[in-house]
């Protein structure tokens, strides 16, 4: 097991590591830094002291060295845009959006599991058909297209919901979330509804999976014969051995979310990570990219890590076939 | 000779099959005729439509904003309407389509051979180079689609070609991991064996006898990876970071009604919307018909 988690660890290491090579050379080699960097009303003197400054002078190597040192310290250089420094933003930010997520998977969870459940159990009904066809609808919406949607229908039409922004946050045990307030829990609906729909298609889809492929095997018979209540063996046995999947591929999938709010924050003005992503690039602010981009994939990377350990904690399969 | 009757009896009633398959079922049916109209309106499309949305003598400003079936100043009707600049919004679409179809399926298609030939090839020589490529199939099917193109637009720019770079960079792992799959299969298999005793180059053992025979999760990944294609394509324009104003997809038209949505202009964006959906949605159910009719282990259920 220690050998395991030592092999995905240096593994996850290295991927960090050439996540940072990737975004170095996009920003550094194939974009002028000067240009990018440097104001273009500068003087010429100005232009080759604020070059000597930024170490630009230098060889590739020595400017990655660098780059990877001060990324190692947190300082991915100040936004032109705010003035502060670029990883302090993101930190600023994202807690809206870690909130926006996880509400999102909850919904799938809450929504997908039932449905998944109801579907499998009754293979090729209507209720099933039903169910998967709307599953594939929901994996088809465009997801800022079925935004937009729902902004025309419950804020333009109907005027139930408001649009954008993320509305008054309170404090439950100490953490700052909208769920505290009516404001803040209408602002979020419309968003994390957004947001679920293509977690909850999948989750329908693994549920339903799992019951077909669980349903016929031997100890769901014994369980029957056993005597004990429908009802007791789906949601005791069968659950159980269903949730395996589904909480590996929903730890998986939490990093698409992440990257998915990107589309959710622009449609709904939530204040997050995602949106701060799209102002930066559109204004050019490069630090603050570098900075989503290599926050991100290290949260994405580190998460598969703990959701493969905790995987093969459950599927010791998974940890012996690795080793061999 | 025998190998040649063998692929050609094996690929004509995979064909029949798929298509049997298809039309067994009214729902894929209904989704494959969708498809087809699509891409006939996307070919023959522009010879159709009243306007050339891109010719700014076609366009009057004064027709801006006109909800669907009014008049314009000319007297012919727009019938799904007029965006911001006085475009006819169904000729738009139809050169939207032509646009988003072209990128997903230009993308496809590359990220189909690449990921084909790298599958084949660690399938069939094995150990470092298996390794090798299998590991960057991992590396690639850890991430999401949409941070690694969000990635790669960001750092590259917009532009069309970027943009099936960044799609083909995403899926050729698709492609690679189920050809593999497919092909460790077929490499033990006796005709491989044969043509590499008659002294066939490995190139054309490996192209010539046993890609016909990995088809059908190729056919299958495909037409499912084309329709996330342009989604994709339709989302990252819609960011603002995919196809440039020049060349305008259906997510780029969305995103055009995205500020006029507000004020109840639900045209601009919806009808595009729902085209795109169409798309989309058609593909999916005929691909996901194919992967229920061509998938041995589900069939046998």
């Amino acid at each position: 097991m220690t050998i395991f988690i030592i092999r995905r660890f240096s593994q996850s290491l290295f991927v960090v590591f050439l996540t940072s090579l990737l975004v170095f050379v996009g920003v550094y080699a194939i974009g002028n830094p000067v240009d990018i960097l440097i104001p273009a009303d500068a003087s010429f003197a100005e232009r080759e002291a604020a070059i000597r400054a930024l170490g630009l002078d230098r060889s590739l190597v020595a400017q990655y060295g660098t780059f990877l040192v001060n990324a190692l310290h947190g300082d991915f250089g100040r936004s032109f845009v705010f003035n502060q420094p670029a990883i302090s933003l993101i930190f600023q930010r994202l807690p809206a959006t870690l909130e926006l997520a996880f509400v999102a998977l909850a919904i799938a969870l809450v929504l997908g599991i039932p449905l998944g459940l109801i579907a499998g159990l009754k293979p090729r009904s209507v209720t099933d058909e039903t169910i998967m066809t709307g599953s594939i609808l929901g994996f088809s919406l465009p997801n800022f297209w079925q935004g937009m949607m729902l902004i025309m229908i419950f804020s333009v039409w109907l005027g139930w919901l408001p649009s954008s922004g993320r509305g008054e946050s309170g404090e439950i045990f100490g953490i700052t979330t909208s769920l505290a307030t009516w404001d803040g829990l209408a602002h979020l609906i419309l968003p994390a509804t957004n947001l679920a729909l293509f977690q909850l298609s999948l989750v329908i889809r693994l549920t339903r999976t799992g019951v077909r492929e669980t349903m016929p095997l031997d100890f769901i018979k014994f369980a029957r014969a056993k005597g004990l209540s429908e009802r007791r063996i789906i949601s005791v046995h069968v659950m159980k051995n269903i949730l395996i999947p589904i909480v590996t591929v929903v730890g998986m999938e939490f990093g698409s979310l992440i990257a998915f709010a990107v589309v959710t924050e622009t449609i709904f003005a939530w204040p997050g990570i995602g949106k701060l992503l799209i102002d930066s690039i559109t204004v050019l602010d490069r630090p603050v990219v570098v900075a989503y981009l290599l926050v991100v994939v290290t949260m994405f990377i580190f998460i598969n890590l703990a959701v493969d350990i905790v995987y093969s904690m459950l599927d010791p399969r998974i940890r012996l076939s690795e080793t061999q | 000779m025998t190998a040649l009757t063998h692929r050609f009896q094996e690929s004509q009633s995979f064909w029949a099959r798929s298509l049997r398959g298809i039309l067994g079922s009214p729902k894929a049916t209904i989704a494959l005729a969708i498809c087809l109209i699509l891409i006939a309106t996307a070919i023959f499309g522009p010879a159709l439509v009243p306007q050339n949305p891109y010719d700014l003598a076609a366009i009057d400003f004064f027709d801006a904003r006109l909800p669907p079936m009014s008049n314009s100043m000319s007297g012919t009707t727009y019938w799904l309407g007029t965006d911001g600049q006085g475009r006819d919004m169904f000729s738009a679409m139809v050169y939207g389509l032509r646009t988003s179809m072209g990128v997903g399926l230009f993308s496809g298609v590359i990220a189909l051979a690449v990921g084909t030939a790298l599958g084949l090839t660690a399938a069939y020589y094995g150990g470092r180079i298996d390794t090798l490529i299998m590991r960057l199939v991992d590396l690639m099917l850890g991430f999401p689609t949409i941070l690694v193109a969000l990635m790669l637009l960001a750092l590259l720019g917009q532009g069309v070609w970027k943009v099936v770079l960044a799609l083909v960079i995403v899926q050729w792992a698709q492609f690679a991991r189920a050809v593999r799959a497919a092909a460790l299969i077929e490499r033990g298999k006796e005709y491989v064996e044969a043509a590499a005793s008659l002294g066939l180059s490995k190139p054309r053992i490996l192209f010539g006898h046993m890609l016909p025979n990995c088809l059908p999760p190729i056919i299958v990944i495909g037409t499912l990876q084309v329709a996330n294609a342009i989604s994709a394509e339709a989302t990252l324009s819609f960011l603002g970071i995919g196809l440039p104003i020049t060349e305008p997809s259906l997510g780029l038209l969305i995103a055009n009604g995205y500020q006029t949505l507000l004020s109840g202009q639900y045209w601009i964006s919806v009808y595009p919307g729902l085209l795109l959906l169409a798309l989309v949605f058609s593909i999916n159910i005929v691909g996901d018909r194919l992967r229920e009719v061509l998938n041995p282990r589900l069939s046998e259920r």
